[in-house]
């Protein structure tokens, strides 16, 4: 059989990333170039230096991309690029390049989900198994999707204010920690601690399989507030420790209540939070107790590239799914299912 | 010599396809619809009337900014990314210069300037002489007083042209009395086959990749951040 040859792009937030995917699963080139180290000192991403820098790094990405796998535009079936959501100026750098590119080389294009894409990081491991549940956890997402099958997504739980990622964020501020904030946390609360600061878990209703983590934030504000009003130290650890465990107490106890409600085959974590030790140790030990498949994506497919957009616009192409030459970013775009049959 | 040339940089979209002298198709739009929208669906559209296929472009043209971030960026962005993968070579026109070649054919001096917010404006004003633009007054982002002072010092006669002409009107004519005068409707308009002359006289190509904007400002970010920096400076 013909074997499908994908170039995806993908500019979403602070990543510029470009990547050459065979049937969905494997990658001939995944090149990524981090904006991490020029955006450190702003303390987060400044959407406007994000836009600048895709500018600057868009074809060397894309050529590099091309140039791994051995590839020229000829031996390609299409260009995917993510639509949405993300930052809208940052969007749109990787859709012109894929509209000009796809123009110029008479090859339709496909706009992919972010979201999508992270659930599908996980076929370039193994196949998926349907039905199937995703915990996808990242910097601006935190939520459950059940997929009865490939390009069906429902959504059955979400945070009700800060995504899990931002929250690591805000309290690595707190605790004066480097950004991004996520792998610092992760890394304190894996040192010996003499007591995790006992943080709260918002458990909001018994039957919700949503999300609520403003209140655990607030709570670490306020406990650092009232440590320096009593001129006593701060413990990193001790704090990291805690509000960590608050967090993955929430995601897994969730994530475990929907797998088994939803009789799923297979669970998945995706998302640049999934990279964190420990969500995945305490996953795969719920999971395994339950006697359910688990996966997770190698670290460097569960942050932002550009192979997880392949995947998922393989899946994509072989429904017959096309975006035109007018696609626009869209910072907020909603998860469709693409097959509702 | 087929060309293609795309001007994004601020509200106003044009593309035109040019063969030697002779422009095969072109559009030009005033409307405010995005960019993003509309400017590739164009590219495509006007090819096509043109009747060239990308593999028949010997170059492109591009308008480099200042203006809209996002505008400018969508445009050199599409044209980076044609000339790469065509193997083409790459000319980026300062948008001032592009305004100013619809007044191409006057005899003395052409301003223009375009808002920039706060009261300032990317500005600039050309000598034109026998169809040649010489910058007079250099194109950068300044103060309106600051364009309005280099202006008057000009002490003669000036054609403005572009787009703000309700905003600045009044403004000038207090200064620079009747010393000046505003292009006729159609010509405040930049035309993407314009570009491509301006282009055409440019012989040096960009290398593509390090191709840029020229945005003519810093971020806010990073201008804040020297702000610190500086100030740390001083007080060591």
């Amino acid at each position: 059989m013909k074997r499908t040859y994908i170039l995806a792009i993908e500019t979403s937030c602070d990543e510029t990333a470009a990547s050459v995917v065979v049937d969905g699963h494997d990658i001939l080139s995944n090149v990524v170039a981090s904006q991490i180290e020029n955006q450190r000192r702003f303390g987060g991403v400044v959407p406007e230096v994000a836009s600048r820098l895709h500018v600057e790094q868009i074809t060397v990405v894309i050529d590099e991309a091309l140039e791994q796998a051995g590839l020229t535009p000829a031996d390609l079936d299409a260009v995917a690029v993510t639509e949405g959501p993300g930052l809208v100026g940052a969007l749109l750098i990787g859709i012109h390049a894929a509209k000009a590119f796809a123009f110029a080389n008479e090859l339709p294009i496909i706009g992919v989900h972010h979201i999508v894409g992270h659930i599908y990081a996980n076929q370039l491991v193994q196949p998926m198994q349907f039905p199937l549940l995703a915990l996808i956890v990242s910097g601006g997402h935190t939520e459950l999707i059940y997929m009865k099958e490939h390009g069906s997504f429902e959504k059955i739980g979400g945070t009700r204010d800060d995504a899990a990622g931002e929250a690591y964020d805000k309290v690595a501020r707190v605790l004066g920690l480097p950004y991004p904030g996520g792998p610092a946390i992760d890394r304190l609360a894996h040192e010996p601690t003499a007591e995790p600061v006992d943080f709260p878990r918002a458990w909001l209703e018994k039957e919700s399989y949503d999300f609520s983590f403003s209140g655990l934030k607030s709570a670490v504000i306020n406990y650092a507030h009232n440590r320096k009003q009593k001129g006593e130290a701060l413990v990193p650890e001790d704090v990291a420790a805690g509000f960590q465990q608050s967090v993955i107490d929430v995601l897994t106890e969730r994530t475990v209540r929907a797998a088994e409600a939803y009789h799923v085959k297979q669970v998945i974590a995706a998302g640049g939070v999934s990279a964190n030790r420990g969500l995945r140790t305490s996953l795969e030990t719920a999971f395994n107790e339950k006697g359910i498949p688990f996966t997770v994506p190698p670290i460097a497919y569960c942050t932002d590239n550009a192979a997880m957009i392949g995947a998922a616009a393989y899946e994509m192409y072989r429904a017959g799914i096309r975006s035109t030459l007018a696609m626009n970013g869209n910072p907020s775009l909603p998860m469709r299912s693409w097959n509702d049959a | 010599m087929i060309w293609l040339g795309i001007e994004t940089s601020n509200v106003p979209l044009s593309i035109a396809v040019m063969n030697g002298d002779e422009v095969l198709a072109e559009e030009v739009m005033t409307t405010k619809v995005n960019h993003s929208v509309r400017a590739m669906s164009a590219v495509e559209r006007v090819m096509a009337a043109a009747e060239v296929k990308p593999s028949d472009l010997d170059a492109i043209a591009v308008t480099e900014g200042p203006g809209s971030y996002t505008g400018v960026r969508i445009g050199v962005t599409i044209a980076k990314t044609l000339a790469w993968t065509l193997h083409v070579p790459l000319v980026g026109i300062s948008s001032m210069r592009v305004m100013a070649a619809n007044c191409w054919h006057h005899e003395g001096v052409v301003a223009v300037g375009f808002d920039a917010r706060r009261d300032a404006v990317y500005s600039a004003a050309y000598f034109v002489e026998n169809g040649v633009l010489n910058e007079v007054i250099e194109e950068q982002h300044r103060s309106f007083d600051e364009w309005l002072d280099a202006l008057d010092a000009l002490n003669v006669p000036i054609l403005f042209v572009g787009p703000d002409r309700a905003r600045y009107e009044e403004r000038l004519r207090e200064r620079l009395g009747d010393r000046f005068q505003w292009a006729r409707g159609p010509f405040n308009t930049p035309r993407a086959s314009l570009l491509i002359e301006c282009a055409k006289e440019r012989s040096i190509s960009e290398d593509v990749h390090t191709f840029v904007p020229e945005y003519a400002r810093m971020t806010e970010a990073e201008a804040n951040l020297k702000k610190e920096e500086n100030a740390s400076c001083a007080k060591r």
